[in-house]
């Protein structure tokens, strides 16, 4: 078996003049949730979307459970998932009809996909709504399924892309709890602006800065290298900042 | 597979939002009833035979597949915008899957809407006739060139642009410049040298003469349509599939 679930070698996006990501080297264990921080335009998005074959690198390559991002995209797309920024629901569709639609497009038969989409809905408590239109969720209860849709096709990685913008503080918390049974299951690479959540739900946490990866280890391990006491101060040095 | 699976997901996603089933199917059938009011107190001496239902009804069917360019680009420009796009392509789905995805609901859409403008026409006075089946089929052909349109607009631009794109000036465009709502044979001249640089007078000429039988008469204004039709989706397949790959 592979130890490392991610690895990235060098892996670079260039637009004209602007370095999108520099250089990231990063490798990610099974079943591990890695955070990755910063500000608004260091790098973390444009990071995902190339793990998640959406953006085609500059230079550089990654590897997920073994294929190459760049040389067999395909076979990678059938192992990972992703929940975007936003929503990403099909607004007219019932939460089932999402549900199974997105099954179903990753090669699940009629009956498994309808079975699957149950046991999201129960997971995610979304049972109660299965034909409601998606539009007409709340923001709380899209997000979760969001999340659902990512899940249903089993993926072995999983990226979450700011996964709790918006929520209300209990919603978040519902769905920390959601992501938190993921852990150890499933590899996860999420995304935040909120320092909090990354402290609560990583094993371990990378920051970027300007395309670059400033730092990676657990939360004490980068308060330790910067001389500070939390998260949101040891983000602050590495970022540059006063404190 | 997964092509029939996306395009049964977007026949839901158009048919599921009453404002498209308003100007998609019953904006015509209005446009219909109040033309044919009006011919029927145009008096003889006019000579304007424009809003006659044989002039009619093939103006009618042309420009409602027009809409198909404004349900196409919205449906596109709002997966972009709510990301739904971008969870699609995170899957194993191909570009074709997609390109065809989008297409065949539109399609089906449009041969839908051609029959029932046909079938109102018919309760408007339009005499029964085997070439009907014809002129619906040559309608269905003309609207590709407004689903490419909406691909390539839906591709382009968020859905508010989109709107105004494919929703105000498309649909006018093709009102206008198609004779469906001007005597162009009356104006003639200049203005209808232009009309004919477009492909909506053309799909009407080609509809019109499907409706009568007359063969010789479809094919040089339906061999037009279908060449703008090849270029924009041509353009549409190229621009999508840059998207694809992540390139803006």
């Amino acid at each position: 078996m592979i130890l490392n679930a991610i690895v990235t070698t060098n892996l670079t996006k260039r637009y004209d003049n602007l370095v999108a990501v520099d250089n990231l080297n990063l490798s990610v264990k099974h079943g591990e949730l890695f955070s990755l921080l910063g500000v608004n335009g260091a790098g973390k998005t444009t990071a995902i979307k190339m793990l998640s074959c959406l953006l085609r690198p500059t230079a550089g390559d990654a590897t997920l459970l073994g294929d190459s991002i760049t040389e067999k995209p395909q076979e990678v797309k059938q192992k990972i998932n992703i929940s975007p920024q936003e929503t990403a629901v099909a607004g007219n569709l019932t939460v089932i009809e999402n549900l199974e639609l997105i099954a179903s497009l990753y090669g699940q038969t009629k009956e498994s996909a309808r079975q699957s989409a149950l046991d999201m809905a129960v997971h995610f408590g979304l049972e109660n709504m299965l034909k409601k239109k998606t539009k007409l969720l709340s923001g709380g209860m899209q997000r979760r399924l969001s999340i659902a849709m990512a899940l249903i096709t089993n993926p072995q990685i999983l990226f979450l892309d700011e996964p709790t913008l918006g929520l209300d503080v209990l919603a978040r918390r519902e769905l920390w709890a959601s992501i938190r049974a993921l852990k150890g299951k499933v590899t996860i690479i999420l995304t935040t602006h909120y320092l909090e959540e990354a402290e609560a739900l990583s094993d371990r946490v990378g920051i970027m800065a300007k395309g670059k990866l400033m730092a990676v280890g657990t939360v004490s391990e980068l308060t330790n290298q910067t001389g500070t006491t939390n998260l949101e101060d040891a983000f602050i040095v590495l970022n540059g900042g006063a404190l | 597979m997964r092509m029939f699976l996306f395009a049964k997901r977007n026949t839901k996603e158009i048919l599921r939002d009453p404002i498209n089933l308003f100007f998609g199917l019953g904006f015509p059938l209005v446009l219909l009833v109040l033309l044919s009011v009006i011919n029927a107190n145009i008096p003889a001496e006019a000579n304007n035979p424009m809003f006659e239902i044989n002039n009619l009804a093939p103006g009618l069917a042309m420009f409602g597949t027009a809409f198909m360019a404004l349900f196409a680009g919205m449906l596109i420009a709002k997966d972009r915008t709510t990301s739904f796009l971008t969870r699609l392509f995170a899957s194993p789905m191909k570009s074709s899957d997609f390109l065809l995805g989008y297409t065949m609901p539109l399609i089906i859409i449009s041969a839908a809407q051609a029959t029932i403008t046909f079938i109102a026409s018919l309760i408007c006075g339009l005499h029964i006739t085997a070439y009907i089946l014809l002129a619906i089929f040559i309608s269905t052909i003309t609207s590709l060139f407004f689903i490419g349109l909406g691909l390539l607009s839906g591709t382009l631009f968020s859905d508010k642009a989109v709107g105004g794109i494919c929703g105000a000036l498309v649909t006018n465009l093709a009102g206008w410049l198609s004779g469906v709502f001007i005597p162009l044979d009356l104006i003639g001249g200049g203005f209808k040298t232009f009309c004919k640089v477009f492909p909506f007078y053309h799909s009407v000429e080609a509809i019109k003469s499907a409706l009568v039988g007359d063969f010789a008469g479809i094919f040089p204004h339906l061999g037009v349509t279908l060449a703008y039709s090849l270029v924009i989706f041509v353009v549409a397949i190229f621009i999508f599939k840059q998207k694809m790959r992540g390139k803006e």
